[in-house]
């Protein structure tokens, strides 16, 4: 049986013994390293890995370095998710058939995508397999952009965010679609737990993981990870951004267990305008200017809607 | 739960789907991650409702496209266990990627490819445009002609492809329909001999071996990609060929029946040859022996592993003959054809004299008729008679029309 890892403290959860280790590629003040390990450090037990393509798989396994401790595996920028499901599966058959090597582990599977790997290009293949309900997690490092390709937009790049493919100009806010509800179509397959979490709420994460990995079945996480370079914020800020960003509620932190026992697991003291929010970022720069203020005021409008209908869901237990 | 073993007939009447996806069951297959599509579908439907009667043990994941299918096969087989699925056609053009991932990463996994046509526009019938589709993509290729090959050459593809020396996926070729769905009499091994042939999967660098983690699939530019390939296709050119030989011998030690990677039929003293794959070169056969009471002769290659070519054997095939014709079941896009590109090179450097010619049959299913097969080799006794192609260098037969010739 595998037993949940008894987390005390931060300075105790954040040198735990790594196997995602700090030597890696990725931008100084990047959150995938730190929501990586937040997933990692949450569990004793053995792992199986997935990145799909992506800043996290570009910047971790370049030959001849890794920078995994843990059995991982890339395939290609849609199929982290399946990667590991063919393992999972794997495992069960050699299970059955009494040919594990360690039979008493009890191993966790786990798939890493950014949003660009997620919300769009393998959005398929994640669908099939929270449908098949494989017991595995994925865990979306969301930064709402293309950014290993260099700032393009994805599905999950809200309005008004300035990307390569939709830039602000003389007669553009930038971004004109609103960021597509994952956690709610994730849900939808009714899995038994989705969550939203954040790296700087590293207990909510923690519990949430362990959550997850306690789950029998398929679970869905989805991660803000402030991206330094394409959201154009300072590295030494990268928590502070995820701050704002929990405490804006333009990321609020929730739970959907079975696909519709939701749960706000997060309820900031101080609420903070997501004016704030916006003002901390280069890709936002342009929605101060006169002629787009009122995309600011729609966007909080949004954000404290969006917050009400969790709150009514969480009231319904709908 | 323990599998049941199934009772098999000497000889069982099965289609090339059934006796491929009887090959499945004993080689025990440990995971099978697949998407259903005609003609191929009656290979996982057949391992699935193994898997409903107890007769199979391992996984059968039915994901929700080839691009997944294949993705859950590159994900089983690096954690270390045998893998199968099965395509055809545009599910194996939607899986070409991870065609490519798969023999980078040097995953052994068996592919029943039943060959059909490519839209547009859409056909589910035979042609061999998915074979030639993906063969540079580092898979080794056999070819098998009638559903007996689709059985035996499932076995002989899991021993070569997890050979730890080989670690390359292989794909079993069958015409689609004239394989798939043709019911014919199959001799059969026993459960236990044939697992005894394949034998039980042994693992290397498999991410469920938690004492090594290991990393797979990694990231190369120009300082080492250009190494790992040349290193693959170095062992596909090396190692692979004498790995497959090995493996035909000890296939016939076990069940009299022979392969090779170059099929020779009545070529000792042939003048005339034609060149081809899949159910034409039984139809091509036929015709050669009529052709010899005629006093034409003729004799028949067929090539039983199109990936690693058989570039020398080939050349030695067909040293001697006067003038050969190359079949190719695909559009060619603008060039001869494959079959006629590679028998052409692999003649080129050397002294021989034959006078070569293309043919392009057969698409979306067209049958080859006898009387196609006789008029060809009358052309070929023809051009061995006058000593040059007396013919354009490529053409088309059976389609309607006007007479397509080119080159």
């Amino acid at each position: 049986m595998s037993e949940m890892k008894k987390i005390k403290n931060l300075k105790e959860f954040s040198t735990s013994a790594d196997r995602f280790e700090g030597a890696n590629l990725l931008c100084p003040g990047c959150a995938h390293s730190i929501i990586v390990r937040e997933v990692l450090n949450a569990t004793n037990d053995d792992l199986v890995l997935a990145a799909s393509t992506g800043c996290l798989e570009v910047c971790t396994a370049v030959y001849p370095y890794t920078s995994w401790d843990a059995s991982w595996i890339h395939i290609g920028f849609e199929n982290g998710s399946t990667a590991v499901a063919g393992a999972e599966a794997m495992y069960k058959a050699l299970k059955t058939k009494g040919r594990l090597k360690q039979p008493d582990r009890t191993p966790k599977f786990v798939a890493f995508g950014g949003d660009g790997a997620s919300y769009d290009i393998g959005f398929q293949w994640i669908s099939g397999c929270m449908e098949r309900n494989h017991d595995m997690m994925y865990v979306v490092l969301d930064n709402e952009v293309y950014a290993n390709t260099g700032g393009q937009r994805s599905s999950s790049t809200p309005i008004g965010a300035s990307a390569t493919t939709t830039p602000a100009g003389k007669i553009s806010y930038g971004e004109t679609k609103n960021k597509k509800d994952m956690m709610g179509i994730m849900a939808a397959h009714n899995i038994p737990y989705a969550a939203q979490v954040a790296p700087n709420k590293w207990k909510d994460m923690v519990k949430k993981i362990q959550k997850g990995f306690a789950t029998e079945g398929a679970v869905f996480i989805n991660a803000v990870s402030p991206c330094t370079t394409e959201w154009k914020f300072d590295p030494k800020d990268t928590m502070h951004l995820t701050d704002l960003a929990t405490d804006s509620l333009v990321f609020p932190l929730y739970e959907i267990i079975d696909g519709h026992e939701l749960n706000i697991t997060y309820r900031p003291k101080n609420i903070v305008p997501v004016e704030e929010y916006l003002a901390a970022q280069g890709r936002f720069r342009h929605l101060f200017k006169d002629q787009y203020k009122y995309l600011i005021k729609e966007w909080q409008e949004r954000v404290d809607a969006n917050w009400a209908y969790l709150n009514r869901r969480e009231e319904a237990r709908v | 739960m323990a599998f049941d073993k199934m009772e098999l007939k000497d000889i069982e009447v099965w289609d090339g789907n059934y006796a491929a996806a009887q090959a499945l069951r004993q080689s025990q297959v440990d995971v099978v991650s697949a998407y259903p599509i005609t003609p191929s579908t009656g290979i996982v439907e057949g391992f699935a409702k193994f898997k409903a009667d107890n007769y199979v043990e391992g996984e059968f994941v039915m994901v929700e496209s080839e691009h997944a299918a294949m993705s859950g096969c590159i994900g089983a087989a690096a954690a270390g266990g045998r893998v199968a699925t099965a395509t055809a056609s545009q599910g194996l053009a939607l899986m070409s990627e991870t065609l490519y991932q798969a023999s980078g990463m040097r995953l052994p996994i068996v592919l029943n490819l039943v060959n059909r046509a490519l839209a547009a526009p859409l056909n589910v019938n035979g042609d061999h445009s998915d074979m030639y589709m993906v063969r540079d993509s580092g898979w080794i290729q056999f070819d098998a002609y009638n559903p007996q090959e689709a059985y035996d050459l499932n076995f002989i593809a899991f021993k070569v492809s997890e050979d730890h020396d080989v670690r390359l996926p292989a794909i079993v070729n069958q015409d689609g329909f004239m394989t798939s769905h043709t019911a014919q009499g199959v001799h059969t091994m026993d459960d236990d001999t044939a697992f005894g042939f394949v034998g039980e999967y042994k693992p290397m660098n498999d991410m469920l071996d938690f004492e090594h983690p290991v990393t797979h699939g990694v990231q190369t530019e120009e300082d080492w990609h250009f190494e790992h390939k040349a290193r693959q296709h170095n062992d596909m050119m090396t190692i692979v060929p004498g790995k497959i030989d090995e493996a035909f011998a000890a296939f016939e030690k076990l069940t009299g029946r022979k392969y090779n990677q170059v099929e020779k039929y009545d070529m000792d003293d042939a003048d005339v040859a034609v060149v081809c794959m899949g159910t034409s070169v039984e139809t091509a056969r036929e015709v050669a022996l009529e052709m010899r009471e005629k006093g034409i002769k003729a004799g028949v290659v067929g090539i039983r592993v199109f990936r690693p070519f058989p570039f020398m054997a080939i050349a030695d095939a067909l040293k001697d003959v006067k003038a050969v014709a190359a079949l190719d079941r695909s559009a060619p896009g603008g060039t001869p054809g494959a079959l006629f590109n590679e028998i052409a090179g692999a003649l080129y450097n050397t002294d021989s004299k034959m006078l070569l010619s293309g043919y392009i049959y057969g698409l979306g299913g067209r049958d080859l008729t006898k009387k196609h097969l006789v008029d060809l080799f009358t052309e070929l006794q023809a051009n061995a008679d006058a000593g040059k192609v007396l013919t354009k260098q490529q053409q088309f037969i059976g389609v309607r029309g006007p007479k397509l010739a080119y080159l």
